[in-house]
């Protein structure tokens, strides 16, 4: 009968209806909250116009080696500072050394999405542990973590980036990317407590229990799934904040060591020189573009992963 | 007499809560033998869903604590197992069927992966294909149709009355000795009510499982249940198989409950509602804690000095009232009982 049900608003052909419909094909497709999330997502086109960019620029800075016209250290002694042009490939200018700026900004997106992803994953996984496992336990638990939360929280954070990446973090993206992992869990730690908080009360992971699953497996098929949209949201959005504080960190003059270029440590090198203008507009550009771009998409998915959201913004 | 399944002696469970201690289930024992339906009936807060749930271990420990008690079920003592041990217990020895299937459904995955889930906790060395025809099978049995397409679908594709049915068929997957359906049909709607109840009867059929029936239901009792356990705050007032329960009852709160429906046989402008409010757990009246709605007690002081025992009226038939005996006589205007001896007969 709900097979009926199932063939939507058409008229149920006599006879054994439901088989019929089965056959003709009339049942409505059924979908998946994948299906339908990825239709959110898809409408939302400020969201899909950015992830296009951002896989753009992404992928030019995962192929640096082969998009770059130049190697990023490559000197052209003939033209220093040389404004943008297209003449010779130079279409951001070049530097005092006559160095290539299209292509160190190239470079320096690579840097940059590295530290970006990587810092998004490590501190995903840090602070999904941390809040999962807070959440689930309660108690002490929960009590212990949340106030090592709190610690990290309120620790002045800028003052011990510097303090660190100058002591160990210098010259190296990974040792960088594992120090801001380190500051960028908290919030996602919180979400998810919150978030298995509610999840534990639900009847569905009452029944588990009572089917005998076990915790790690209602914590990793009952609860994860159904918080797999704040998550998300939150590590896209993290990619673009630790693009930023990196950023930031190699501008004031720490973090990636040069000549290695990085988009933060770009801008730094460009202010020396305030008639040279391309040399900070074009990377401050940059970083201002992936982060833009990384926030819109994380406002898509956003949106789109929201199942209690069924209307679309445009 | 056969061995008893499940036996629960003095089972005491209590509550810590901001206003004091709640015993939410006061020294209750009961049996259930193998292959009978035991219906536990009462109102909201009688302790029947607690009762049973902290056998399982799945009242919410801390506030929830077991003070006192065995439940021996396979010769073990269920209270005294450990969580490991409980957990091998739940869903193969003893399942659970819940009161609202729309929420006990994990919206993320496929109804097929649930039941398959179900079915590997426990045997997790089955092979896939192995498991999906035992789960195929089990949707067929409880009258999913279509089960092929409908494994693969998610619950928000289901009505209730499916989910209700695949609920069922999760709990009957490992073939359980002991099947305790909380309320199973108390968020369906009264027509899927009726079938849900078949499919209820034909699993308990198919799996020889003994069944604990919580429910305020009566009608859903007299269907179903051999014997009837009604609960008052936290305590067993009466019990006995459902033919003595339904026809002589001889306890007020029993006969109060039965009152309290509507009857189809006459007209009726109002209905009767026992008088008063069930007590607070706090704060328990002294003596019975049914007396200040009573309509026997009608302020003796026995009544409200001293707690009446469970005791023996008849074969199998046992109350908690002082003055049972003047209740003789006295029959049940219910009116499921025509279906009941239509049954019987």
């Amino acid at each position: 009968m709900t097979a009926a049900v199932a063939g939507g608003g058409i008229v149920s052909p006599p006879g054994p209806a439901s088989e019929e419909v089965f056959e003709a094909g009339l049942e409505i497709k059924a979908r998946s909250q994948w299906a339908y999330a990825r239709r959110r997502f898809l409408r939302h086109r400020l969201a899909v116009g950015s992830l296009v960019v951002i896989t753009l620029i992404f992928l030019a800075g995962a192929f640096a080696g082969q998009v770059a016209p130049y190697r990023y250290d490559q000197l052209d002694l003939t033209n220093l500072y040389h404004a943008p042009t297209t003449t010779a490939h130079h279409f951001f200018g070049t530097d005092e050394l006559g160095r290539d700026y299209f292509s160190r900004v190239i470079y320096g997106i690579r840097t940059s999405e590295t530290v970006g992803l990587f810092v998004a994953a490590l501190s995903t996984v840090i602070g999904v542990l941390i809040g999962a496992l807070a959440g689930y336990y309660g108690g002490w638990i929960d009590n212990v973590l949340m106030r090592l939360t709190d610690l990290v929280l309120t620790l002045p954070a800028l003052a011990i980036l510097l303090t660190f990446s100058a002591l160990y973090g210098s010259g190296n993206k990974w040792r960088i990317a594992i120090i801001l992992a380190l500051f960028f869990w908290t919030g996602l730690a919180r979400i998810v407590r919150g978030v298995f908080l509610s999840l534990r009360e639900k009847e569905y992971v009452e029944a588990a229990k009572a089917a005998g699953a076990g915790d790690l497996r209602i914590m990793l098929r009952h609860m994860l799934p159904n918080s797999i949209g704040p998550i998300v949201v939150n590590a896209t959005l993290t990619v673009g904040q630790a693009i930023l504080v990196e950023a930031a960190l190699a501008f004031l003059g720490l973090g990636i060591q040069p000549p290695t270029p990085a988009l933060g440590a770009l801008v730094f090198d460009g202010q020396d020189n305030p008639q040279a203008w391309w040399l900070t507009i074009f990377p401050g550009l940059t970083v201002v573009l992936i982060v833009l771009c990384v926030n819109f998409v994380g406002d898509g998915l956003r949106d789109a992963l929201d199942p209690t959201q069924r209307r679309i913004r445009a | 007499m056969p061995e008893p399944l499940l036996s629960i002696k003095d089972l005491v469970v209590e509550f810590a809560t901001e206003d004091g201690v709640v015993k939410a289930v006061d020294g209750v024992s009961w049996e259930i033998y193998p292959g009978e339906v035991l219906g536990i009936v009462g109102e909201s807060g009688s302790g029947k869903s607690v009762s049973t749930l902290s056998l399982l271990g799945l009242i919410p420990q801390p506030p929830g604590r077991v003070v006192h008690g065995e439940a021996i079920f396979k010769g073990r003592d269920l209270i005294k197992l450990k969580k490991r041990e409980l957990r091998s217990i739940r869903g193969r020895d003893m399942a659970m069927i819940f009161q609202d299937p729309m929420t006990s459904l994990n919206p993320v995955h496929t109804i097929g992966y649930q039941l398959a889930e179900a079915v590997k906790t426990h045997f997790p060395h089955k092979k896939d294909d192995e498991v999906e025809q035992q789960v195929l099978g089990l949707m067929k049995a409880v009258g999913i149709p279509h089960a092929e397409r409908r494994y693969r679908q998610y619950p928000h594709e289901f009505s209730g009355g499916m989910r209700q049915r695949a609920m069922i068929a999760m709990a009957i997957s490992n073939d359980p000795a002991l099947l305790i359906a909380d309320e199973p049909t108390t968020a369906l709607d009264v027509t899927i009510q009726a079938q849900i109840l078949e499919v209820l009867k034909l699993a308990q059929k198919e799996t020889h499982a003994a069944t604990v029936l919580i429910t305020h239901d009566l009608g859903l009792i007299a269907e179903m249940a051999d014997r009837v356990l009604v609960m008052y705050a936290g305590k067993v007032v009466e019990s006995g198989d459902v033919h003595t329960i339904f026809r002589a009852p001889r306890h007020p709160y029993t006969i109060g409950l039965m009152d309290s429906l509507p009857r189809l046989t006459q007209e009726e402008d109002w209905l009767r509602p026992i008088p008063g409010q069930p007590p607070s757990l706090i704060n328990r009246p002294p003596g019975c804690p049914f007396h200040p709605r009573c309509f026997l007690s009608q302020g003796r002081t026995r009544c409200r000095e001293e707690e009446p025992p469970l005791r023996s009226i008849a074969q199998g038939h046992l109350t908690a009232c002082h003055f049972a005996e003047e209740l003789e006589g006295r029959a049940s205007h219910f009116a499921p009982l025509d279906s009941v001896e239509a049954t019987a007969g």
